[in-house]
């Protein structure tokens, strides 16, 4: 926590105390954590990392919340997991898999929301709260059950009642009668008006620090490099723009070499401001109204839109949109060749790097590293027209007919 | 006084318009611009309105209705 400066307004570069406080008062410019790197270079190395916990917690020198405190079901240190079978399908000789789907409640919101909860016990919150369609309803819900708090995760009514269930069992689940719109306006409400910590609003500077560990991790997963490219799903740009931050923390710090990853920006057709404006050439994404099965990708207002596509542009990278026909497919592709089943978001990025390789973005030998970010178990209503059975009797004469093909004597 | 704190996005055809002069003389509402990036196809601006919350609302409708998308200045808080 001696590292941790202020909060910095990414606009202005106005400093403010660590307080639970997102925007700037005077322009209005989204807060960021800024350390002190100085001190951070003195403490921290390859090895001090390794002796750490296989969580994000032994990356906490560049953590806003100390370790000590930490909120922790295990998030973190997730496989990164060479994909030969997937790589041969495409052409690629170096694609490696970064599988957030195994962390605890099987997305990477595990990431940050052990961040936020961590930092909502330090200010002595005794709420902790957000609003959610998915995989961060999950990660609140169990967080808040493990440190204790009163949790409030705000759902509309009409999700699937799996979905609804997932995050039910933690016991913390408010249902909202009302659309999309209605719960974003009931939250940002109730984010003015109680003194809770709204993991994704008052929270934010210091939630979306989480995400940083991805990038750490691939970092140090891959031999102490930064890859040639990340393919990236992208919602509200987050989860993009820090990754990215966590390789340049790295190279500042002298753990790894400056890198030179491309940053590509993975987008469902159905909701794609971010990878519209990057190419169209425009640096500020329009917002629209979302209308994917990418569920976890549907932002239509991306609060960190306008600094994923600058990165984009930045690094060299690309932003892709892809019809909604192709996520089922990318879901399927990489079951089919490296045994995981992915969330919708991560079809999504499997159907964008088939782009890029096609397209000759991604060359063959470059190291290439793709996100998954979520697991498929939560959305199977995707892929129930995708996914072919065969049923047979129960005689050797049937499956012989059915399964094998055998003529029957 | 209640405020709120939001983003409008123009469409190039409205660029020209005086949006925000006219919700303040339309609707009994203080807006003051914290940041704004405007050219001759797309523009944005940041800036917090501050009145009545009823009044508030019904501005805020009357710019939707002039054709611009008016958010909250979070983005999207309804995650995946």
């Amino acid at each position: 926590m001696t590292n941790v400066q202020s909060l910095r307004c990414k606009e202005c570069g106005r400093d403010y105390p660590l307080e639970p406080i997102y925007v700037c008062d005077f322009c209005f410019g989204p807060l960021e954590v800024s350390y002190d790197y100085g001190a951070i270079a003195k403490n921290i190395s390859r090895e001090s990392i390794q002796d750490g916990p296989l969580t994000i917690w032994r990356y906490d020198e560049l953590l806003p919340a100390s370790r000590d405190n930490a909120v922790n079901i295990g998030a973190g240190m997730t496989p990164l997991l060479k994909a030969d079978n997937l790589g041969k399908e495409l052409g690629l000789n170096n694609l490696w898999i970064k599988n957030d789907a195994a962390n605890p409640t099987h997305s990477f919101k595990d990431r940050v929301v052990s961040v936020a909860a961590t930092k909502a016990v330090e200010f002595d919150f005794d709420t902790i709260a957000c609003a959610s369609t998915g995989n961060l309803a999950g990660a609140t819900a169990a967080h808040g059950a493990k440190a204790g708090m009163n949790t409030m995760v705000f759902i509309p009514s009409d999700l699937e009642r799996g979905k609804i269930l997932g995050a039910a069992i933690f016991g913390s689940v408010v249902l909202v009668n009302g659309n999309y719109d209605d719960v974003n306006r009931l939250c940002s409400e109730l984010g003015d008006d109680r003194r809770w910590a709204f993991v994704n609003i008052n929270m934010r500077p210091y939630y979306s620090e989480g995400s940083k560990s991805i990038g750490y991790e691939l970092a140090e997963q891959l031999g102490w490099h930064a890859p040639k490219h990340v393919v990236v799903p992208v919602a509200s740009g987050s989860l993009f723009t820090k990754v990215y931050k966590g390789l340049q923390e790295f190279a500042q710090l002298g753990l790894i070499d400056s890198p030179e990853t491309k940053m590509h920006i993975a987008q469902p057709f159905g909701c794609s401001p971010v990878a519209k404006a990057f190419i169209e050439g425009k640096a500020h994404p329009k917002p629209v109204v979302p209308d994917t099965i990418a569920k976890s990708l549907a932002i239509g207002s991306p609060a960190d839109g306008m600094y994923s596509v600058g990165i984009a542009n930045k690094t060299g990278g690309s932003g892709t949109i892809v019809p909604e026909s192709e996520i089922a497919e990318g879901m399927k592709l990489l079951a089919e060749t490296e045994g995981i089943f992915t969330e919708t978001a991560g079809g999504v990025v499997i159907s964008t790097l088939r782009r890029l390789a096609r397209e000759g973005v991604i060359a063959p030998d470059e190291e290439t590293v793709v996100l998954i970010t979520g697991t498929g178990l939560k959305t199977l209503e995707a892929i129930a027209d995708s996914v072919e059975t065969v049923t047979i009797d129960p005689t050797i004469r049937s499956f012989d007919e059915v399964v094998t093909g055998a003529p029957v004597s | 006084m209640p405020f709120r704190r939001v983003k409008f996005t123009f469409k190039t055809e409205r660029i020209q318009s005086p949006v925000i002069y006219e919700l303040g003389h339309k609707f009994d509402v203080v807006t003051n611009i914290r940041r704004a990036d405007i050219d001759s196809e797309n523009g944005w601006v940041v800036l917090e309105i501050e009145g009545a919350v009823d009044e508030i609302e019904r501005g805020l409708e009357w710019v939707r209705e002039q054709g611009s998308d008016v958010n909250s200045l979070d983005g999207d808080i309804l995650a995946g």
